[in-house]
């Protein structure tokens, strides 16, 4: 097998691995959270994040930083505490606030880069900040080591707040008369999602990022019907899309995030499919 | 032994008055009746002994042994979405989540809890269905189990019967005049006096004109709701 041993090939080399880690562990976290963020109309805050991180991308370019995530974190987080804010009681209600604020910082992303460019290809700089770059392809020990620990930071917070996170899903009424700090979860889980959404934009593209928030939860919640499950489901799903997209990517020089999401387009038409006969 | 007394309770948003000065109380094991106009302050009512709002002025206080936790809240009706995955256990269980604190699982004594309440109200064999697949009364009798997991000295309903049909609305009363029957005392406001007026002990009515006491001093100074079909909303 040709692809097969060209695969066995690229496995020598370290950034595939990386690649591979990485990429699982932004997909597991991304769909963790996606099940909340779909049933609680949160999904546009996860793509109007993923803007903000654009622009954010950009300020620090102009300020020739060189770790960005050190700008980049901190402005997500803001904005994800802003926009939910905003979302609540305030003139501006959350539709527009998130039109306002993630196509503001597209707009101010790419004027900055493009004003004080300094690269000679900014075209190419936008189009792999907006879509995924290559540069995930030189991926160092230390940037998958800084994955690892924030997902497993988002992980743990949403394995310990699991319950809470769900009763905040389904009933925040409720939720919010038995004492549930409401305000405080919803802040949590946008918080999360900001560093969700920092943690994907390089592999998979700001552009993209909620299609692996929305994906795999859509695809779950095609076949299952217990809470549990479906998380459960909607991050074996996002992983296994994640991995068979990256390696696909790899072998035949695909872009990454595209493959991706394709993969995951794929695997929510097959489960509408299967849940139209098997419905449990 | 009274649960919750109050005493010139006024409430109110930002300074406007929308319920006169209340005073009522409940004792443990009463069923009591919250009727009165649209608008007149009913679930205002309910958010203030659920602490979710505050009076503008006067008391409201509980008895011993009782405070905010040991309340059992059934919200009023809202739509489910068609899809949303949980199951009826998952949801009655998590009724029990003002109890854990920062505890993030629940204790097998809780799931214990959880299964005795669904035997209680006979939706035991739903379970592992989806909630939002259930009618409106199952689905209702599973709130009632959530609410009863959450606490099973007092329940407040908040017009528990809304959009739901008449077999529906009957099996649901039947249900809670049980629980009533068991020791749970219960709070209940509710559009349909006639037809929980053979099991309330006592009717609060809010707005004009304000009203608290026996259901046979209602009847004396107004009417018998029983016998008039439908005749006051």
């Amino acid at each position: 097998m040709n692809a097969l041993e060209k695969l066995l090939d690229y496995f020598r080399y370290p950034f595939v691995w990386y690649l591979l880690i990485v990429g699982v562990l932004v997909a597991l976290c991304a769909s963790l959270l996606g099940v909340t963020l779909v049933l609680k109309r949160f999904s546009y805050l996860g793509d109007g994040l993923s803007h903000v991180a654009f622009g954010a991308t950009a300020i620090a370019a102009v300020l020739k930083v060189t770790d960005r995530t050190v700008i980049v974190l901190p402005l997500t987080v803001f904005c994800a505490v802003l926009l939910l804010r905003l979302g609540q009681n305030t003139k501006v209600k959350g539709d527009a606030a998130i039109g306002m604020i993630s196509v503001g910082a597209l707009a101010v992303g790419y004027l900055l880069m493009n004003v004080f460019s300094v690269s000679s290809n900014v075209a190419g700089d936008v189009c792999s900040a907006l879509f995924g770059s290559t540069s995930i392809l030189t991926l160092t020990l230390s940037d998958v080591i800084f994955s690892l620990i924030l997902s497993a930071l988002v992980i743990g917070v949403f394995i310990f707040f699991y319950h809470k996170i769900f009763a905040l899903t389904f009933d925040e009424n409720f939720a919010r008369a038995t004492g549930v700090r409401v305000e405080l979860y919803n802040l949590l889980i946008a918080v999360v999602i900001a560093v969700v959404v920092v943690l994907a934009m390089d592999l998979i593209g700001s552009l993209l990022v909620s299609a692996l928030v929305i994906f795999p939860a859509l695809s779950a919640m095609r076949l299952f019907s217990k809470f549990r499950t479906v998380t459960v489901a909607a991050c074996l799903f996002s992983v296994v899309c994640a991995t068979v997209g990256i390696l696909f990517a790899i072998l035949f020089e695909t872009p990454v995030g595209a493959t991706v999401v394709v993969c995951n387009i794929l695997l929510l038409a097959l489960c509408t499919l299967c849940g139209r006969f098997v419905r449990r | 032994m009274i649960q919750l007394s109050c005493r010139d309770l006024v409430l109110g948003y930002e300074g406007r008055v929308v319920a006169e000065p209340l005073n009522f109380e409940v004792k443990k094991g009463d069923y009591l009746a919250i009727v009165g106009e649209n608008g007149s302050g009913k679930s205002t009512l309910l958010k203030a002994i659920l602490h979710l709002h505050a009076p503008l002025s006067g008391t409201l206080a509980f008895g011993e042994g009782l405070d905010r936790t040991s309340i059992g809240y059934l919200p009023q009706r809202s739509e489910v979405q068609s899809d949303f995955p949980a199951s009826c256990f998952e949801v009655v269980l998590s009724g029990a989540l003002a109890k854990c604190g920062l505890r993030p699982f629940y204790r097998r004594s809780e799931k214990k809890a959880a299964v005795e309440a669904m035997r209680r109200l006979g939706v035991y064999d739903l379970r592992d269905r989806s909630f939002a697949e259930l009618s409106g009364g199952q689905q209702q009798r599973v709130l009632l189990c959530r609410a009863l997991c959450s606490a099973d000295q007092m329940l407040v309903l908040d017009e528990p019967s809304a959009g739901l049909d008449a077999a529906s609305t009957n099996e649901l009363y039947r249900a809670v005049a049980r629980l009533r029957e068991e020791g749970v005392t219960v709070l209940m406001v509710s559009h349909d006096l006639p037809a929980v007026f053979a099991d309330v002990t006592h009717i609060l009515h809010v707005g004009e004109p304000s009203f608290f006491g026996t259901k046979e001093e209602y009847r004396a100074r107004f009417f018998d709701p029983a016998r008039r079909e439908g005749g006051r909303e």
